[in-house]
């Protein structure tokens, strides 16, 4: 089977998932990424590597945090934007998704960023266009590439050499599109050790052959670890069948100063946004010196531009 | 009219019959093997040479869409598939809209079948009205006007006490049930295997132990009711297992598996391939190996197409909204001559597993060609590969993972009661 996301010179076409992607695209990603970061402190913030060409935004799934700064990465890039959110429109006049693609291609769409509840839409849509290029900007449970990678991006940038480096991954990997995408791009750079952290409920079945270890005592699973990784708990899981209380949970899995303390001394603390203050995550560890969680925010705007100018052919990838 | 098939192979497992032998029908009947009747006047001959003859394929489960789902696909659409793939008999599940929960709606599906005068058509009455597990059918009324075993096709009965109750009302009668094990409960939202495949997909699982329970409780219940259970769509390993110790306990039941199922795992569903959406979901390659074992040494008694044409439209969706099944009535003689190649088994193993061993579930006198059975047959040729095309296809539906493959066997004709009804 051809990877759907690489072109026929084996450069990126789309970004749909880290998994199966090479390390040189990944640490192309990463390095292109660093570029544009200094950009972000001057004065004039624009470049114009994709100027004339039109981003399409395109979320089935309510979403502010990961819209706002693709917006914000393709308007630095000098890109026209347009924002839709489709589950408030055509789709609930019974449009299929595929016939929303053909429309928006037919305006000159260049590239299409897509959130969608369901894993795989964004292959489906990808598998479907013949010219533009298509960015998952979360799929379901499946992937979220672009946070995977501005995930690695901040460890790389206060960690340099993944090849030492033990990062626990803390809470709903069940439901965690953000945690697939974490594990393979960590794996992919070399971190020798990816644990897994959770009750058994919220881990899913045989995620250790995704190449983590995994931990249900929280104590042994954060210890003398570098990484810190906590997931958000959707409200909705909090009480059911998987949880009994979102107080339990934190009680056994809240990521607290005592906790963090198990760490290593210089370990930092990661979180995708938004948090649960309480539940996953004390404040004094969200607020704390460890904490790198915007800083996370600020790197996802430039490896988001470093995805969409290698897209487009602008970036040292996009030749290769 | 009286119809000669000259040298061909005839392979017809019930009789361990396989040797060229020529084939004379009258009145719908095989008139005589080898050498003709007194007096046979033959007013058509096929030359059968290089070619197999076997008895017409019974398909345990064929969805025809009708009533209630014809843009799906018709009667007409799908009784031209089924003997185009050489299906001379098939099972109709009742699901239905509305299922085929009473005796007018059976009868006027009977009746449409046999103006079509393709296949045979036997449909399964709904066990419950409606399907919705808790009233049951007219079961006698039912079997009256034509139903062959009463199904909850694919929507198990989660009331084990409606269940239990259903198994002695039909019981009470001898006639069977038709039960796709799965646990109700746990097959909740889930849309793959539970394993790693989904886990790496972000698809939710439904574990093979769905289908384990639910066999656990079906077979306890055989146990007390003595109740004639087939047990439709095996799909894992475990319940392999424990449909052979069922069996050597003695217990009343047969088996089947799709022809999919024999051969496809959940790898794959590859990048999000929505023709890999089944019920119940390709499990493992563990799990599929069991099932091709199974089906060699006949714990699983037949493989069926579990034919579910939909059309393309709700299948260019994301995985999980895409609408299950797979189109299988010209793919089930492929699919079964495909696994008996793989397995290393003769020919022979592979025909009997779509043609005696139905009818011997169904108690038809059917799938056999000796002297005096009916002449529903089909004429194929065993070292043509046939290269997998939508617009090769006959049924309405094109939804099947082999698209674009080459699989082996062509049907050249098709003859139901003497009739030839298909020919290529």
């Amino acid at each position: 089977m051809n990877n759907p996301q690489l072109n026929d010179r084996g450069g990126l076409r789309h970004l749909l998932t880290i998994e199966g992607l090479p390390r040189e695209i990944l640490v192309n990603i990463l390095d292109t990424a660093r570029s544009f970061v200094s950009l972000s402190g001057r004065e004039v913030k624009k470049v114009p590597l994709l100027r004339g060409k039109s981003v399409f935004n395109l979320f089935f799934e309510p979403s502010t945090r990961t819209r706002t700064t693709f917006e914000i990465a393709a308007k630095r890039l000098s890109a026209d934007v347009i924002n839709l959110n489709v589950q408030s429109s055509s789709q609930t006049k019974g449009e299929t998704l595929l016939d929303t693609i053909d429309n928006l291609a037919a305006m000159h769409a260049d590239m299409f960023v897509v959130r969608h509840s369901q894993s795989g839409a964004p292959h489906l849509i990808a598998r479907h266009l013949t010219r533009q290029n298509v960015v998952n900007a979360g799929d379901g449970r499946h992937a979220h590439p672009t946070q995977g990678l501005l995930d690695a991006y901040t460890i790389r940038h206060h960690k340099k050499d993944f090849s030492k480096l033990s990062v626990a991954i803390v809470g709903d990997v069940l439901h965690s599109r953000v945690a697939r995408s974490l594990i393979h791009v960590l794996n992919i750079l070399g971190t020798p050790d990816v644990r897994a952290v959770g009750p058994r409920t919220l881990l899913p079945t045989e995620i250790e052959r995704l190449g983590v270890r995994v931990y249900t005592d929280m104590a042994a699973g954060i210890r003398d670890c570098d990484v810190v990784v906590t997931l958000r708990l959707q409200n909705e899981r909090m009480q059911g069948p998987l949880l009994p209380s979102p107080q339990e949970y934190f009680k056994s899995y809240g990521l607290t100063p005592e906790r963090l303390a198990l760490a290593k001394k210089d370990a930092i603390v990661m979180h995708p946004g938004p948090l649960n203050r309480g539940v996953e995550i004390d404040s004094a560890v969200a607020d704390g010196p460890q904490s790198v969680i915007l800083q996370q925010v600020t790197f996802g705007i430039a490896v988001r531009m470093a995805v969409m100018a290698i897209l487009a052919g602008q970036g040292k990838a996009g030749a290769a | 009219m009286n119809i000669t098939i000259k040298n061909g192979r005839l392979v017809d497992p019930r009789n361990h019959v396989d040797a060229t032998t020529d084939i004379f029908i009258a009145a719908g009947r095989i008139a005589a093997l080898g050498k003709a009747p007194a007096g046979f006047r033959p007013e058509h001959s096929i030359d059968a040479k290089g070619l197999v003859v076997c008895p017409g394929l019974v398909d345990l489960s064929a969805r025809l869409r009708e009533p209630g789902f014809e843009y799906k696909a018709t009667l007409e659409s799908e009784m031209h598939a089924a003997v185009a793939g050489g299906v001379t008999s098939l099972v109709c599940p009742p699901d239905t809209d509305p299922p085929l929960d009473e005796p007018g709606l059976v009868e006027m599906l009977k009746r449409r079948a046999e103006s079509l005068n393709l296949a045979h058509v036997y449909p399964l009455g709904a066990l419950t009205a409606g399907l919705k597990g808790t009233h049951l059918t007219e079961m006698a009324e039912l079997v009256d006007s034509g139903c062959v075993a009463f199904s909850q096709a694919d929507t198990p009965l989660i009331d084990t006490q409606m269940l239990w109750r259903a198994m002695q009302y039909a019981t009470t009668y001898s006639y069977q049930v038709w039960l796709r094990p799965q646990d109700s409960f746990l097959a909740r939202d889930g849309i793959a295997h539970d394993g790693e495949v989904a886990t790496r997909l972000g698809l939710s699982g439904i574990p093979a132990f769905a289908e384990t329970i639910a066999l656990a409780t079906i077979l306890t219940l055989v146990r007390e009711t003595g109740t004639r259970v087939h047990l439709c769509r095996l799909s894992s390993a475990a319940g392999v297992d424990m449909v052979r110790r069922a069996k050597a306990e003695g217990l009343p039941v047969s088996c089947d598996v799709s022809a999919h199922h024999a051969h496809l795992a959940d790898t794959d569903i590859g990048y999000f391939d929505s023709h890999c959406h089944v019920v119940p979901p390709f499990r493992s390659q563990r799990d599929r190996d069991a099932l091709r074992q199974g089906l060699a040494d006949g714990t699983i008694d037949a493989m069926c197409s579990d034919h579910a044409p939909v059309d393309e439209d709700a299948k260019q969706l994301p995985f999980g909204e895409s609408e299950v099944g797979v189109t299988g009535l010209e793919l089930l003689l492929a699919l079964a001559i495909k696994w008996a190649d793989e397995m290393k088994l003769p020919l022979s193993a592979a025909i009997q597993c779509v043609s005696a061993r139905p009818a011997a579930i169904l108690g038809l006198d059917a799938g056999h060609l000796a002297v005096g059975a009916a002449a529903d047959l089909c004429v194929f040729d065993a070292k043509a590969h046939v290269r997998i095309t939508a617009a090769h296809l006959r049924s309405q539906g094109k939804n099947t993972p082999y698209i674009g493959y080459e699989l082996p066997g062509r049907v050249r004709h098709t003859l139901v009661g003497g009739r030839v009804v298909f020919e290529a």
